[in-house]
């Protein structure tokens, strides 16, 4: 839709509210569960169907060309490291793919303040963090000067 | 004035200001940290960081990667490619700086546990063509934005970032950023030094394919609401090729990606009768475009139109040639994930019409217009380049500085660099950051003050649409219609109505020319007089008012710049009938332009385009 969310399954966590990236995902008041406000902003990215912990979030496609009868789940599971999905067509034909997400622990990423200072000298050459290091090549490639304003 | 006056006013002061936390501001807000030690840094944003920006959903293929340690391509051959696309008119210094750093950021993220796909004969990466490799990137944009959030001094999320604030006491320097937050409705004050625009490009300034509820199914991400451009362009800062929208040919209805299926899966395209009919429209784009058209590869422009004439001599619709490698299941996978990583949506229109690329031959179309930095296209702000490689024209300052002093940019936000894509726009908010935190150093205790009248005045600015709702609501009995006050969806749906007819989006047939040009003008004039009498129910309106006023802002630039080009310089992405042919001889130049907000005018001049690859 679209998003939507199953009344019985979800427990109003407010987790899609935190995640989408379109501000769509709200709680209603009376009913103190999720729901999609504005479907025609969603994107059909899956953020909150992703981050729900209930699956009670769902697509359907978009009314104006998607025929009924079709679904797309997924679940990404960050402890396996993989994203699975199921598709099903309106005809039935079910198709499964998985993949992996991510090669290490999650929270793993080192902070640029955990590597040695940068020199005063190094503020004034053309090279960023890491480099050449991670360029792998031995030096950061630049032009000739006498290329310069040149038509 | 008085329903609202105690809304509480967050004051939040850094060295570093990064706006807008996709691609370029992760990449900026790392960078920030490694040469700013002990500077505060602090990132806002509109969403939540872990899943904003284009990249939210994901990306199958990482567009700009050179492969310099295989000797695959050199900075060079990256420059060349994009100038040739973009029919001769970009930044080569930007571009060339984007392709030299870039190998380094995607190593990285390998290095943050990106899955990246190898070629199992090579060992190197998988490609895709000649400058994508392919990843699983369904978590590309937490993962880089884990790096992000350890660089950070703090990142906030859900505020909307409205309106740049000016030093009180140096002209033309920015001082900071004010916004609100969309769940407490707190008035934010930024005070920086520094500020890099990291924002997105635009999506829903034309009126998409869809307007039912796919109206959300637009090709770029509908939160990309144009702040890449109005945050720069209301403080004055020179603005450059806002005319150069793009046009993409993309999967019926869901806009799903083509590159993997061209590129790696080899499927091509044919009419609605079986027949290859790009190189009969050789001769007659020809006519138009001269020796562009027989460059390699096709400029993408070149092939939209293509495919618009085909179309157009009733030989549609044209599909995708796909049975054939489908048949093969490794392709056959490769083409679901595909979509599965990076537009799902494209995936729900198939399952839902029982369309099997395997049996059927999917449906192509061309899009709305969209106008963004980073594609295949390079609209922006005009930047200072790096000191060592730009000519001189184009360095006045600190790398991708804009002409505001300590106002900087990256992605979307920097015109002139085409082809950055996900890693390129994350390079530039590195390049950015570097330059920024030289300039808060070397500005030692010359810092930027920000008057309080200045962010009162916007104060009061930014939440009327709440009090316009509030007073209004009370004439009506109910539902959407007031005398008083429209809903940002009416002002939404005149501006995508309004860009459509008269500058050339798909009702027109992509065509535009002076008098339509000048008549959109006028009822932009009035749209954005209206939009004073913006209403907002609630903070999440407010949120789109506002998104809607960056839109308008973008528009009505895009459409000066428009009229400025007196050619038709990309046929496919755009027509002027009045000037339906390329003008080299006048035309081989930028176009710059300048608002200046005090009388609301806009100021139109070319500059060079300097050529330093040969």
């Amino acid at each position: 839709m679209p998003t939507f969310v199953y009344m019985t399954r979800c427990d109003g966590c407010g987790h899609c509210v935190d995640i989408c990236p379109s501000d769509i995902m709200h709680i209603d008041p009376t009913y103190r569960r999720a729901l999609n406000i504005e479907p025609n902003m969603c994107w059909e990215c899956y953020s909150c169907v992703k981050a729900c912990p209930q699956n009670a979030i769902d697509a359907r496609g978009y009314a104006d060309f998607a025929p009924l009868g079709h679904s797309v789940r997924v679940l990404r599971e960050e402890s396996k490291g993989t994203v699975s999905w199921k598709i099903k067509f309106r005809d039935g034909t079910e198709k499964d793919f998985v993949s992996p997400i991510r090669t290490t622990p999650w929270g793993s990423i080192k902070s640029p303040a955990e590597y040695e200072s940068p020199t005063e000298e190094s503020f004034r050459d053309q090279q960023l963090a890491h480099e050449p290091e991670f360029l792998k090549v031995d030096e950061l490639p630049t032009l000739d000067p006498d290329d310069r304003g040149t038509d | 004035m008085g329903l609202f006056s105690r809304r509480k006013t967050v004051f939040v002061d850094s060295d570093v200001l990064v706006v807008g936390g996709g691609m370029a501001g992760c990449g900026a807000t790392y960078e920030a940290r490694y040469w700013g030690r002990d500077l505060k840094i602090v990132c806002v944003e509109k969403a939540n960081i872990e899943r904003s920006g284009a990249v939210a959903q994901g990306l199958y293929a990482i567009n700009t990667y050179m492969g310099m340690r295989w000797g695959e391509n050199q900075p060079e051959d990256h420059v060349r490619y994009a100038r040739n696309d973009l029919m001769g008119l970009v930044r080569e210094d930007l571009g060339y700086d984007i392709a030299r750093h870039v190998d380094s950021c995607v190593h990285q993220f390998e290095d943050w546990g990106l899955p990246m796909m190898r070629d199992p004969e090579t060992g190197r990466y998988q490609r895709e063509g000649k400058w994508q490799i392919m990843i699983h990137g369904e978590s590309y944009k937490p993962i880089v934005a884990e790096a992000a959030c350890k660089a950070a001094t703090e990142v906030y999320n859900r505020i909307m970032v409205t309106h740049l604030l000016m030093d009180s006491t140096k002209a033309n320097r920015v001082a900071g950023a004010v916004g609100f937050n969309v769940r407490t409705g707190d008035f934010y004050v930024f005070r920086a030094t520094a500020v890099i625009v990291c924002a997105g490009g635009a999506s829903h300034i034309y009126k998409p394919r869809a307007v039912g509820e796919g109206m959300g199914r637009t090709w770029y991400a509908p939160w990309s609401s144009a702040s890449a451009y109005a945050l720069p362009i209301l403080v004055g800062a020179r603005m450059t090729q806002m005319e150069n929208r793009i046009v993409l040919t993309r999967f019926k209805d869901g806009y799903g990606p083509v590159g993997a299926y061209f590129l790696h899966l080899k499927t091509y395209t044919e009419n609605a009768y079986g027949e290859e009919y790009e190189s009969k429209w050789t001769e007659h784009t020809r006519n138009l475009v001269g020796d562009y058209v027989d460059r390699h590869p096709v400029p993408t422009c070149l092939r939209n139109h293509a495919l618009l004439e085909e179309q157009k001599a009733g030989r549609g619709p044209i599909r995708m040639v796909t049975k054939e490698a489908f048949q093969d299941p490794h392709k056959e996978t490769v083409g679901w994930e595909n979509f599965l990583g990076m537009t799902i949506g494209q995936a729900v229109v198939w399952a839902s019409q029982n369309i099997d690329p395997k049996h059927t031959n999917p449906e192509l179309t061309t899009s709305e217009p969209y106008v963004m930095g980073s594609h295949a296209t390079c609209s922006g702000a005009w930047a200072s380049g790096p000191e060592d490689c730009a000519p001189d024209d184009y360095q006045w300052g600190y790398n991708r500085m804009m002409t505001v002093d300590g106002l900087f940019g990256a992605g979307d936000t920097i015109g002139g660099a085409a082809h950055k894509f996900s890693s390129g726009s994350f390079t530039e908010g590195r390049i950015a950051a570097k330059a920024a935190v030289k300039y808060v150093k070397d500005l030692r205790n010359d810092r930027p003050e920000v008057s309080e009248a200045e962010y009162q005045e916007l104060k009061k600015v930014i939440f009327k649409p709440l009090e316009n709702y509030e007073v209004g609501r009370n004439e009506i009995v109910a539902g959407t219609v007031s005398p008083s006050y429209l809903l940002p969806m009416h002002g939404l749906q005149r501006l995508e109505k309004i860009m459509d007819e008269y500058v050339g989006g798909i009702g027109a047939n992509y065509i535009t020319n002076e008098p339509l040009l000048t008549r959109g003008l006028e009822l932009l004039e009035m749209l954005k007089e209206d939009l004073d009498h913006l209403g907002a129910e609630d903070l999440h309106q407010l949120q789109r008012a506002w998104e809607l006023h960056h839109r308008v802002v973008a528009s009505e630039s895009v459409t000066h710049h428009t009229m400025f080009r007196t050619e038709t310089r990309w046929p496919g992405y755009y027509y002027r009938g009045d000037y339906p042919r390329l003008n080299d001889s006048d035309w081989h130049c930028f176009t710059l332009s300048r608002y200046d907000r005090n009388s609301g005018t806009w100021d139109l001049e070319t500059a060079p385009v300097h050529h330093i690859i040969d």
